[in-house]
């Protein structure tokens, strides 16, 4: 049986992109833990660029990042297909993924670092983006239509982390007013059973990120 | 198949570079809007709400956007003259590196002719460790990133051939010494050498004075902000 490896830490959110790929396949691969403040040497030697996890190591062979670790799974294993067929509808796919990862987290994660008027503006610019990603919902049960697939698991992380962050610094971004279909899509998304499987601990993810945010908050604040 | 191709650009975009140099490289005929940017078409914000950018290919009327993107979906539509390879682990390398120019080497470069200053001399220190990179792990044994012929990661390079130049002449920095970088340096002739390539660059006289102009706006405005 050919040998698959997954390292991966317990709370990455794109560690958890390639479990639920990994999953959805019903292909079965060993996990190694990294703890990321003493790096083993073969996450080091596997990716000496970015020295980051997700890993997937496919017969000796490393892939990285977790995008594109979807993209090598999806072409490697054909059952339970993560990308349409259509071209058109591929690049739509890649496209919102893309825009997820570039502008949506990074948008979302300042309104729970910035303060006051730094805040509101961090809210008005999240709130867009996520507007456009409520637009792509447009009624669909999942991005990728009836059942879940690439850009899904792109998103996977605010169907968790979001109501953390919130609970944790008390502002609600997703509101099922404003956001309807991504309301709607969180709840099938983190119920689905091959992803509920896969959540880490809530109370550890709690503690984990209260100590980010109160990190990552100081350093914004007005010196 | 048969249905009617649009690319909307701009004649010094290297990103708008990527999709002609890949449709002229697969033969695929298509018409060409040049955009101006100061004032985008209707044609171009209908096409891509998100971004506003180019560029932006049409294709039977679907519009698809970000130039990568668009050269893996041109690459699926018109697989002749192939610019990824097949084997699934070959291809994860070929994103990487796709990957790598658009989120690291590519801003880096652009950050060292957009600011001054200390700001910029960190950006220099960046796009020399991601030169670095690219000479230690992408080009071993190599003439182009496709092996023999170009493919879709020398195309994702493409700014490193000719505007990373014309910005080392315009901050005054020289970036890319052929003798710390002997195998980029190597790269770089052999790119500009095939013959679509060479016939698709633009004017690098008429960038310099574009780029100059521009640069000259951006510090003049970040001072007065």
């Amino acid at each position: 049986m050919a040998e698959l490896k997954l390292f991966r830490t317990w709370s990455s959110p794109f560690a958890l992109r390639v479990v639920w790929a990994l999953n959805l396949k019903g292909i079965q691969y060993d996990t190694i833990f990294e703890d990321l403040s003493n790096k083993s040497s073969l996450l080091l030697q596997y990716n000496p660029i970015y020295k980051k996890v997700p890993v997937l190591v496919h017969n000796g062979k490393p892939l990285v990042e977790s995008l594109l670790i979807l993209e090598y799974i999806d072409e490697t294993w054909k059952q339970t297909p993560l990308l349409p067929e259509d071209p058109s509808e591929r690049a739509t796919a890649r496209f919102w993924a893309k825009f997820g990862d570039d502008k949506v987290m990074l948008s979302v994660w300042n309104v729970f670092i910035k303060q006051g008027k730094d805040q509101e503006e961090a809210i008005v610019t999240a709130q867009e983006n996520l507007g456009f990603i409520e637009r792509q919902l447009s009624g669909k049960k999942f991005f990728n239509g009836e059942t879940i697939g690439f850009v899904d698991l792109a998103f996977g992380w605010l169907a968790n982390l979001l109501s953390i962050w919130e609970e944790i610094c008390g502002v609600t971004l997703i509101d099922h007013e404003k956001f309807p279909m991504l309301s709607e899509w969180i709840q099938n998304f983190a119920g689905a059973p091959i992803i509920k499987e896969s959540w880490p601990p809530r109370d550890k993810l709690i503690t984990k990120n209260q100590a980010l945010l109160e990190v990552y908050t100081s350093k914004e604040a007005p010196k | 198949m048969g249905e009617e191709v649009k690319l909307h650009g701009t004649w010094a975009s290297p990103f708008s570079c990527r999709v002609i140099w890949a449709l002229k490289l697969k033969g695929i005929p298509y018409e060409y809007i040049e955009e101006d940017l100061s004032n985008k078409s209707s044609q171009l914000l209908q096409h891509n709400p998100v971004h506003k950018k180019i560029p932006v290919l049409v294709h039977g009327g679907k519009a698809t956007c970000e130039s990568m993107i668009i050269l893996e979906y041109v690459e699926e539509m018109w697989p002749q003259n192939p610019l990824l390879p097949t084997h699934p682990c070959e291809r994860a390398d070929a994103r990487f590196w796709i990957k790598f120019a658009e989120e690291k080497q590519g801003p880096a470069m652009w950050t060292v002719y957009r600011t001054s200053g200390e700001e910029q001399e960190k950006a220099v220190k960046d796009t020399l460790e991601m030169l670095r990179a690219i000479e230690a792990h992408g080009l071993v044994d190599k003439k182009y990133f496709g092996g023999d012929k170009i493919g879709i990661v020398d195309i994702a390079f493409g700014q490193i051939a000719q505007w990373l130049g014309v910005i080392e002449d315009i901050v005054g920095v020289k970036l890319l010494e052929a003798h710390k970088f002997p195998r980029l340096h190597a790269w770089i002739k052999n790119f500009k050498e095939v013959p679509i390539i060479k016939e698709n660059l633009p004017d690098r006289d008429e960038m310099m004075v574009l780029f100059k102009h521009f640069r000259e706006m951006l510090l003049t405005s970040s001072r007065d902000s």
